[in-house]
Order: C-alpha cells, then structure tokens, then sequence
C-alpha cells in the first residue's frame, strides 16, 4: 500500500515536472491502443453506416455544393498565386529568409472522450506520418492546438483553449502582439497582457505571430468579442471567440512551416507556455 | 497473492477492459462531466469479492491504464484506485454482509474519496478548479452500484471465479 502511493506521488511529480515519464507512457499506450479504436468503432461505423446508406439526391446535392466550393477557391487561389510571387519578389528584394508556404499533412480525429477537465484530442496520424511534437494543428477555418504527445500511430493534440496553453498571436488590423491564454471554456480565449490603452477593440482578429516558433505566422486563431476596461485594474480584460470549430471537429491540418522566420532554436514548450 | 489454484481470470480482466473502453466512450458533450468512475466500480466489485485477488497493486496498475488511457498526470488515478482498493479489501467482509442499498453509501463514500483526490492533485499541479458538476459522478456511480453489483455477481457465480 504504502509503496502504491509513493510510487504513485513520485510519478506524478517527475511527469509533471520532467518529461522523463514518456517513456513508460508511450510503452503503455502500445497496450491501451486498440482500446482507442474499439471505443471509437461505435461513431466510427455509425459514419461508414450513414455514407452507405445516404441517398442519391443528398449526395447529389452535396457535390453540387462541393464543386461551388471549389470553384470559388480556385478563383480566390488564383490571386492569391500572384500576390504569393509578388510578396516573395518583394522579400527577395528585402533579403528575408522568410518563406511562404507549409507542408501539410491530414489527419482524423479518433472519437474518443478523454479526461473532460483537460481539452486535448487523439489523431489517428503519429511518428509514422512525420508528425513531431510540438507541431501546430489547424482544422478548416483556424489554429486548433499543438501536438503534446506522439505515438507511432496516434498522436495527442493539446486544443487552445486548455487552460495550460498559451499562444502568441497579434491582431491582424494593427500587428499589436500579445499572448492569447486558454480558459478550459471550449468558446473562449483570454488575452491577459495589454494595458487598457491597447489598440484593441471588438471584433478585431488575431491570427498567429510566429514568435514562439511552434506556430507558423499568419494563421487565424480568434475573433476579440469583448474588451472590458476598469480604471482600477493595470490590465484590460480581452476576451475573444477561437475561430476554429473546437467541438465538432472531424479532420484536422498538421502543418510545418518550410524556414522558420525566427532567429535561434525554437523554444522548448514548457519555456513557451510559462513566459507570458 | 495465495498458492491456491485460482480460476476464472479472464472474466475479471475482461470485466477490467470493458470499463476501460466505457469510460473513453464518446459521449455528447453535455454528459461528458456526468460520466460515471466505471473503472472504479468494478474495481470496488472484484476487492469485495475476491479480495486474495484484486487488491492494491492491481488497483494502481488500472489507474496507470487509466491515467495513459485518458492521459491525466501520470500517476493520479494510481495513486486513487490503490487507495480505494486498500480500503475495500480491508473492509471487505464488513461490505459483504451489508444489503445492496447501504453497500452503495459505502461505495458513495469511496468514489467521494477519489474525487478529493483528484481535484487535490489538479489543485497541486494548477489546473482551474471544476464546475460543480465535477461532483455528480460519485452519485451517478452510487445508483449504479446495484447494477453493477448484481451483473459482476452473476458473470461470478456462472464462471466460479475464485
């Protein structure tokens, strides 16, 4: 008994403060992992049911839907094509080791409930495929989190908005730079470090800064929804809405930044998250 | 562990897998915070039962499972499972002879336990302090005892674990 709890305690203090434990986790989730996939079999086959099953007029209409789609994003690419070779011109002529363009890799989510009190996901790509920790993760629309944790075959994804995370973004009308915190509230992100004379306002977005090095820059992140001043506190309270769909997500974007734009290594994820 | 020869195993480590997998089964997002310490129940069951069996080390070898299962710290389902099977196999002749219905108080009691020691570790490691509904599993698990209870004593008696 005696030798339970202090094995149990001793665990906890080096996994929580080094990350020697990876190990014996990662031996470990070799054993847990088909319990992964057999918990996901019921939505998993629930979705393979329903595309078998789905009528010809609501496949119809969603190609019909899925080629409006792609049309219009090819048209947009096609600016953006010029205004990429334009933008590069402009660096080379700067002399920037900036590039633009990231590889990407998809990956699904595996449908499984992990501990609710911490916002973090499994997907079904891992060392395998090339992922790394560390590497940021977006759905359709923005960033979604970074990956903590990889397996051969899976790999866990740390959300935004867990309280433990902390991403450096800027807003995207005025390049101010600050460090967006999550909340545990899957609608939520706090920006705890601008005075109350910041340039910030409603509705303002923030997309990533590429300062941390984790993130590649230019990502979109959040919509600010609420910028509270009180005249006693030194800080105002920045609220904003993440733009990616944090609860119903199905497929995600793994992205590597071609040349990073910072100078040095890269921090340490520990270092990134604890300097504010 | 005794020398006496022991039988049915298999229905006590798939009893074990079965509440892996449902405490990572999907649920809707408003029933996440509601789901019920499966893991522990059957734990609970099996130090009642056959308590020269189940006790603390397999107790903090399924917390392990869970914490990588459902990657907490590693260690504090450990640390919890290891206490409550300590407690339930001291007091398990005790548990025996009491009817179902006071036998969940006693189990009340013990997934209580676990949720203070959860919630002392997140404290400890920082973590945001939960809702209040961080507290309705215990209760949750209270009134499923007698299911539970009865479903492991039946697989139990058909396979004559021992």
């Amino acid at each position: 008994m005696a030798a339970a709890v202090l094995a149990s305690l001793l665990m906890m203090v080096v996994d929580h403060r080094e990350n020697h434990l990876e190990i014996v986790r990662s031996a470990l989730s070799i054993i847990v992992a088909p319990l992964h996939q057999i918990a996901s079999l019921p939505t998993s086959s629930g979705e393979w049911l329903s595309d078998s099953f789905r009528s010809r007029q609501h496949l119809l209409n969603d190609n019909k839907q899925l080629r409006e789609d792609n049309l219009k994003l090819k048209g947009q690419q096609q600016k953006f094509k010029a205004l990429e070779a334009e933008n590069m011109r402009l660096r080379d002529l700067l002399d920037s080791s900036f590039k633009i363009g990231d590889q990407i890799l998809i990956a699904e989510l595996i449908a499984i409930d992990l501990d609710p009190y911490k916002q973090q996901v499994i997907i079904n790509r891992g060392g395998n495929s090339g992922v790394f920790e560390g590497q940021a993760v977006l759905d359709a629309d923005a960033v979604l989190g970074q990956v903590i944790h990889v397996d051969p075959f899976s790999a866990t994804v740390l959300m935004i908005t867990d309280p433990s995370h902390a991403l450096p973004v800027e807003v995207n009308r005025n390049g101010l730079r600050t460090i967006a915190m999550g909340t545990g509230r899957t609608n939520e992100l706090e920006l705890p470090h601008l005075p109350n004379n910041a340039d910030i306002q409603a509705g303002d977005l923030l997309i990533t800064s590429g300062l941390g090095g984790h993130f590649p820059p230019g990502y979109p992140v959040a919509v600010v929804t609420q910028v509270i001043n009180s005249p006693g506190q030194p800080f105002a309270r920045i609220l904003a809405k993440p733009s990616a769909n944090l609860k119903r997500t199905h497929e995600v974007l793994l992205v590597r930044a071609l040349a990073s734009p910072t100078q040095g290594p890269p921090p340490t994820p520990a270092m990134e998250q604890a300097t504010p | 562990m005794t020398i006496t020869p022991h039988r049915g195993g298999f229905i006590i480590i798939a009893s074990f897998v079965l509440a892996l997998i449902l405490t990572i089964l999907p649920l809707p997002e408003w029933a996440r915070p509601f789901r019920p310490a499966w893991h522990s129940l059957v734990l609970i069951y099996w130090c009642i039962a056959t308590p020269q069996r189940v006790g603390v080390g397999i107790g903090w070898f399924l917390g392990l499972m869970i914490d990588v299962i459902t990657n907490t710290l590693l260690g504090q389902h450990a640390l919890e499972l290891a206490i409550t099977a300590f407690i339930t196999t001291k007091l398990h002749r005790r548990l025996r002879v009491f009817p179902v219905w006071q036998q969940a108080i006693g189990v009340f009691l013990l997934l209580m336990l676990e949720e203070v020691l959860s919630i002392i570790v997140m404290g400890a490691i920082h973590r945001p302090t939960p809702a209040l509904s961080y507290w309705a599993p215990p209760f949750i698990g209270m009134l499923l005892w007698p299911l539970v209870f009865i479903i492991l004593r039946s697989l139990r008696q058909r396979f004559k674990v021992i």
